[in-house]
């Protein structure tokens, strides 16, 4: 099964985000990460662009496949994580220690899944 | 050093590596002409060319060792779900080899030429009777360079019709990805459509994603999942009612030759692949190739010059429609050869042949799908046509052996695995497409070697983690491979 951490808001497209008022942080889930397989490349956004929730804002690469990272809420992005660019892996390793980027003035929708909501929706894939 | 001897792993050097200076399988007479003035400094390399210096038996022995450490479909089962390895029967070569075919020139003059523009001409015909469409083309050389060409065909018949503005293309989640690619080279803007449970065109999410900004959908049918879309009548005319039109990978034709045909399900374009559905060869053995085919409205805008008959005349021709073509999309006539090829299959099999080579196809996949199940999850579990997914989410969960390490154990029983990791709307995906020149035996064979690997997953996973384990080349790094990638020699 895969993990899932209380306190965390999730995303339909398996992200997960931490928000601190008015920033966010932003990672892939678990299963993503395990769906996914070992990962070879993440493509970063820039510091300083703005996005809106729904927004394709990240490529990730894995031996499987190539897919989008859809930013689950809107916002500035004030951070990025680097070590991802020479060390994909984190994210296989620990994919909750490792965030991909934070946003400030963030804009969350009412869709996003708490703990209990997502593990619910994981088990109704197939 | 007794590893680099090791039976099981016999490594091949690269010629250029076995060459000796001065080595060689020629002798050349001496010059007994007018030795020529030296070519221009433009044009002479400055540095000497790097070639292998080696006798004729050095070279034979090489190539035929090489032979040896290669897998194709006269080698054995080639499963490879989406691919359609069937066998290619050898009398397509017996024509493909008359001298009528190869010692031409393209620029010949047409009168010379008209063995060779009759069988384009025909072969166009019977594409056209078999897709239920109005004409094409046969320059695109592979299957993405069609889905390229025909998408360009649709660009073009908006830009005549003054609808520029008609700049989406609509794709379901479960396509190949080259329909994303072709579609965005082409200037469009990709969308997806989502599927829904029954593993079909989620209509609801359709109707959504439908207005006067779309150009067309891309639809394979049957699906990437194997399975027909049945509301297919209903997305056309939705489709068409919006303005847009439908487009046809036909990288799964197989399952309908003479049994269905695209154009009566209401798409204005297709592309086939002949290194598919039409027996010629695939994949490195290729060259492929990739002709398209529309309805009435679109023929002028196919890629020019068109091939026609003069009824007057009684002769074969080139037309240039420069007024209104797409343009060139290849040299000359594509690759002419595979088309000998295709037209080879389609009269040898004749149109009951094709029908039945579609039934086969479809009733190996559903006897396959049937064995396997009983040991391996199918995600859709109804009758497939011509190729079926299982999914190992369960088995990996249980036991950490991943789709990856059964698609490589198959290699320690001699066969070539299966699709993997596709279509991605399915997890630890495998997509089995045995085609329709299997015989029993070979499915019973394959799918014997599918149970023994699960019970061996059961058992001992780390075994199969690190399979293959008597193929030439063992497990490769593919992290490795995909981050630090080594292009050239």
């Amino acid at each position: 099964m895969s993990k899932v951490i209380e306190g965390l808001k999730y995303s339909k497209d398996h992200e997960w985000v931490k928000i601190e008022g008015t920033t966010a942080t932003v990672g892939i889930t678990d299963h993503a990460q395990d769906a996914l397989g070992e990962i070879v490349f993440v493509e970063l956004p820039e510091v300083g662009a703005d996005f809106e929730a729904g927004d394709e804002i990240a490529d990730i690469e894995s031996v499987k496949a190539a897919s989008e990272i859809i930013t689950p809420v809107g916002g500035n992005v004030s951070e990025v994580n680097d070590a991802l660019e020479d060390s994909p892996e984190l994210i296989n390793d620990d994919c909750y220690g490792h965030f991909i980027y934070r946003m400030n003035d963030v804009v969350v929708p009412d869709d996003l899944l708490d703990a209990k909501g997502y593990e619910d929706y994981l088990s109704t894939l197939k | 050093m007794m590893e680099e001897f090791a039976p099981d792993r016999i490594v091949e050097p690269l010629l250029v590596e076995q060459a000796v200076p001065k080595r060689r399988g020629y002798l050349f007479a001496p010059l007994d002409v007018p030795q020529a003035a030296p070519l221009d400094d433009v044009f002479a390399r400055n540095s000497v060319a790097r070639l292998p210096e080696a006798s004729e038996l050095d070279t034979v022995r090489h190539f035929s060792k090489l032979s040896t450490m290669a897998y194709g479909v006269d080698y054995g089962f080639y499963p490879l779900g989406s691919c359609t390895m069937k066998y290619n029967p050898k009398v397509n070569e017996v024509t493909a080899s008359m001298e009528g075919f190869t010692d031409i020139h393209p620029l010949q003059d047409e009168d010379s030429l008209q063995g060779c523009l009759a069988l384009m001409y025909r072969t166009l015909k019977d594409l056209s009777e078999l897709l239920g469409m109005k004409w094409g083309s046969l320059q695109a050389c592979a299957g993405a360079h069609g889905e390229y060409t025909g998408l360009k065909i649709i660009r073009t018949y908006f830009l005549h019709h003054n609808e520029m503005g008609r700049n989406r293309i609509l794709i379901p989640v479960s396509a190949h990805g080259t329909n994303p690619a072709s579609a965005n080279m082409n200037g469009f803007e990709v969308q997806e459509v989502a599927t829904d449970e029954r593993g079909l065109v989620d209509l609801n999410d359709l109707e959504s994603k439908l207005d006067d900004t779309v150009a067309g959908i891309m639809l394979t049918n049957p699906n990437t999942l194997g399975l027909f879309e049945k509301d297919i009548r209903k997305i056309a005319s939705m489709v068409h009612e919006a303005g847009g039109l439908l487009y046809y990978d036909g990288a799964n034709f197989n399952a309908l030759m003479g049994m269905a045909r695209p154009g009566d399900m209401g798409f204005d374009v297709v592309h086939l692949n002949l290194h598919k559905t039409f027996s010629t060869p695939h994949g490195g053995g290729g060259p492929g190739s990739g002709p398209v085919l529309v309805k009435k409205e679109l023929v002028p805008f196919i890629p020019q010059p068109d091939i026609v008959y003069h009824e007057d005349s009684g002769k074969y021709g080139f037309k240039w429609n420069e007024e209104t073509s797409c343009g060139k999309v290849s040299g000359f006539w594509g690759n002419f050869l595979v088309v000998v090829r295709a037209f080879t299959y389609i009269l040898s099999m004749g149109s009951d042949g094709l029908k039945a080579a579609s039934r086969h196809a479809v009733l190996n996949a559903n006897y396959m799908q049937a064995l396997l199940k009983k040991e391996y999850s199918v995600p859709y579990d109804v009758i497939c046509k011509h190729e079926f997914v299982l999914s190992l989410s369960n088995l990996k969960e249980r036991t950490s052996v991943s789709a990856l390490d059964i698609a490589k154990g198959l290699i320690d029983f001699g066969y070539h695995p299966p699709t993997m990791y596709f279509p991605m709307i399915v997890h630890e995906a495998l997509m089995f497409e045995p085609t329709e020149t299997e015989s029993k035996d070979t499915l019973d064979g394959i799918c014997k070697a599918m149970l023994q690997l699960k019970d061996m997953a059961e058992k001992d996973g780390g075994w199969l983690h690190d399979s293959p384990h008597h193929a030439v080349i063992g497990r490769v790094d593919e992290v490795r491979a995909a981050k630090n990638p080594v292009v050239r020699y």
